[in-house]
Order: C-alpha cells, then sequence, then structure tokens
C-alpha cells in the first residue's frame, strides 16, 4: 500500500517527460489553489485550467439577454450569485441591480417557487447556467413548475456538456497531455462517459474528488498512466462508470441536445442543451443567444481557457484586469483560471 | 458552479428532505436518487445528487491499495 508521503515525493520529484494536465471543473481550479498542490508538484508537471466554470464560458449575448429582459419591471432575474458580476457586452446584471431592476440571488431552485407563489404577478426568469452537474436541478424544478401548475417561472438556459469540448480542445491544438476529470460532472454522467476520449486520444483521464490528497492521489495516478488512453476513477464513494442514471433520465425528459457558444471559444457542436419544445411555454428565449463580445480587444480568455496560455501570460493580467475590474469571464468567476491565480498568487 | 457538499439526510417529506450540514438544516429536492433517514448525501444546488458510499477514510484507503497494484 502506497501512503501519502511517497504520492507527494514522487509528485515533487518527477523527472519524466513534460506533463500537462488540465482540470475541466472550475470547483478544482479553485480546490487546486486553495491546497497549494501548484508548489507540491516538480517543475515537469503543469497544471493547466481548462473551460470548467460555466459562467466564465457563457457568451456575452446571454448576459445581454438578462439584462434587456430585466427592462419590463414585470420580470424578475433569478440567479444562483455567480453570474451576478459576468460583464456582457457592456453591462453586467450587478450593475443593472444597481439600476433599481429586480435580480434576485437563490441557492435552490426551491426558493424560486417560494418567491414566485409570493408575486403570481410577475414572472420570475432563472438564469440556467450549468453543466452536466446542474442540469438535472433545472429538470427537477420544470417537473416541479408543472406538477404545482406554476406558470410565473422561465429558465434562460446556458447548459453545457463536457466530453464535446474536452474533444473540441484535443481536436485544436491545445497542449494536453492528461485531463484532471471533473468529480461532480461525472456524479451525473459516470467516468465511463470519457472512456471514448481517452481512447481516441491515447491520453488518461482521472476522475478526482475535491479535498487535497485526492487531488494528490488523482495526479500519480495521472502521471503513472501518462501515454495511456484509460480512464481513472479516484472519487468511488460517489462516483460509478454509468453515473446517476435517474439523473440522466430526467434531464433527458426536459432537455434536448444542441450546439452551443462558448466565449471566446466560438460554436462547439452537440455541446449544449435546451428545453424540449413540448415544454417551450417554460423558455424565456434562449435560442439564438449566439454574439460573444469581447469588453477588451485584448483579453486572452479564450487562450486562457483552451490552455494555450498562462493567465499570468496575458498582457492584462494583473494590470488592467483584476478583480475588481475584470476585462474577461476568467477573472469574474471565483472559479475563474484568472480570478484563482490573481486571488492565490499563482506564477506557475 | 459544480460545488456539493455532503451531509447527512435527517427527514424526509414528499418531494423534499431535510438535510443537516454540521447541524445546518437545509431544505433539498430528492428527486434524482431514493435517500433515507441517516444516509450522507451529497447536495449540489438544492438538490441531493448521490449518496455517498464509502467514509472519506475508506475511500482514501482504497485509493492507495489500487495505486499499488495498479501504478506501481
Amino acid at each position: 500500500m502506497k501512503d501519502l508521503e511517497e504520492i507527494k515525493k514522487y509528485l515533487k520529484e518527477y523527472d519524466g517527460p513534460e506533463m500537462n494536465i488540465m482540470e475541466v471543473c472550475g470547483s478544482h481550479t479553485e480546490a487546486v489553489a486553495k491546497n497549494g498542490i501548484p508548489g507540491m508538484l516538480s517543475k515537469k508537471i503543469h497544471l493547466l485550467s481548462g473551460p470548467g466554470c460555466p459562467v466564465c464560458v457563457t457568451p456575452s449575448a446571454y448576459i445581454d439577454k438578462l439584462i434587456s429582459l430585466s427592462e419590463d419591471e414585470k420580470n424578475v432575474i433569478v440567479t444562483f450569485g455567480d453570474l451576478l458580476r459576468v460583464p456582457g457586452s457592456e453591462l453586467s446584471l450587478n450593475d443593472v441591480k444597481g439600476m433599481g431592476r429586480r435580480v434576485e440571488m437563490v441557492y435552490s431552485p426551491l426558493d424560486i417557487i417560494t418567491l414566485s407563489k409570493k408575486e403570481p404577478e410577475r414572472t420570475f426568469i432563472f438564469a440556467a447556467v450549468g453543466f452536466e452537474t446542474t442540469t438535472p436541478v433545472y429538470a427537477l424544478l420544470l417537473e416541479k413548475l408543472i406538477r404545482e401548475g406554476v406558470r410565473n417561472v422561465k429558465l434562460l438556459t446556458a447548459l453545457k456538456t463536457m466530453p464535446e469540448v474536452i474533444a473540441y480542445l484535443m481536436d485544436n491544438d491545445a497542449p494536453i497531455d492528461a485531463f484532471l476529470a471533473p468529480g461532480h460532472v461525472s456524479t451525473v454522467t459516470g467516468y465511463g462517459i470519457f472512456k471514448p476520449l481517452a481512447t481516441r486520444y491515447g491520453i488518461p483521464f482521472g476522475v478526482a474528488g475535491f479535498k487535497g490528497e485526492e487531488l494528490l492521489i488523482a495526479l500519480y495516478g495521472i502521471v503513472k498512466n501518462r501515454g495511456n488512453g484509460v480512464v481513472k476513477n479516484y472519487y468511488p464513494s460517489v462516483v460509478t462508470e454509468k453515473g446517476n442514471e435517474k439523473a440522466e433520465e430526467v434531464i433527458d425528459r426536459y432537455f434536448i441536445k444542441t450546439d452551443a457558444v462558448w466565449r471566446g471559444m466560438g460554436n462547439v457542436p452537440h455541446s449544449g442543451r435546451m428545453i424540449r419544445d413540448e415544454f417551450k411555454d417554460f423558455d424565456a428565449g434562449s435560442e439564438g443567444l449566439t454574439e460573444d463580445k469581447k469588453k477588451n480587444k485584448a483579453c486572452s480568455c479564450d487562450k486562457v481557457l483552451m490552455g494555450k496560455m498562462k493567465p499570468a501570460d496575458c498582457p492584462l493580467y494583473g494590470k488592467v484586469c483584476n478583480p475588481l475590474n475584470p476585462q474577461g469571464a476568467c477573472m469574474v468567476s471565483q472559479e475563474g483560471s484568472c480570478f484563482s491565480y490573481y486571488v492565490n498568487k499563482r506564477t506557475d | 458552479m459544480c460545488v456539493a457538499l455532503p451531509g447527512i439526510v435527517e427527514e424526509i417529506n414528499e418531494d423534499t428532505a431535510v438535510v443537516s450540514f454540521s447541524g445546518n438544516k437545509v431544505n433539498a429536492l430528492t428527486g434524482l436518487i431514493p435517500v433515507k433517514v441517516g444516509d450522507r448525501v451529497l447536495v449540489h444546488a438544492g438538490c441531493i445528487m448521490q449518496v455517498i458510499s464509502q467514509t472519506e477514510a475508506e475511500e482514501i484507503e482504497m485509493l492507495f491499495n489500487e495505486l499499488s497494484e495498479a501504478a506501481g
């Protein structure tokens, strides 16, 4: 049996070929920094933060649409919070909240139902952003709205899926030798979803938890499997090969796969989901939100999200772009690569 | 955004459960997985995503063993 000290020693003293390992989960980006993982690795192991923060990859047109919906005083925009500071082409939801428009933050879909029942004369528009982890939550919300006859809640969706964007990165020359695969996305999808990708690109995927020990174990396993097209599950307490099949069922009942625009990266075929036609009454106008304007033309979020540039190498980073004055989405969310590098003073 | 926290199911109602996070009690939707009182569960965005099958210590021990066998 290995122990943690042996694993730490191996990762610090690793002297094999250079290895770029990308995490595609914003919560991993945050956990990696909080646990000081970069400083525990050999200079030959590089961690790259990919497009794993759903808020960061939501295009400007989506924010602009929410802002335009907030102009109608009968509408209330409801969001989980991460989205408030994300800039649209000009303004953020926080800006329009400051102008007196109704923007509410919630922690659970149950809160929206409570809000909507208190004010039946208003329409509550839920900013439904997220990956596979959060999509079943929106599906359950739709189910509950239908069952309880609530008709004054609508969703504006920007839902994304992981396998397609991973393939997009690999097909567009992202310099990646392995993936630290997302733990909670895998709770829903199962780790089996990464097997075709591991085989196609001949690189290892390691599904990881979020504690320091779990991350180190996964990184050790990934480095040991360099060059092998395998998927390993280092988060077995909640991740199985098939995932949560009930969640997949409920997602399929209400949503259909579509193309999706990722901020800075453009259209990625089949990487999104939208509400099915039969439930379109609950859609606040999610189709066609493809425009993606940069607030600052020199912003390098696109290169950062694809692992082609480290945050600190962006010409704006730490100068005109910082958490108080973000120029791009990667500096906005706590899970954004640039935000995480900035607040944790990462230089790797 | 995909952050999820472990808690203990204390009470089950129609389509929700009361989940305790170190004493803080929160209502969470139960539609994605069958749960019973006493289960350790993972909650994301007000919804129970999974029942946690092992304690953290058991999981780490299992992983160390697997790494020894698989990766040398």
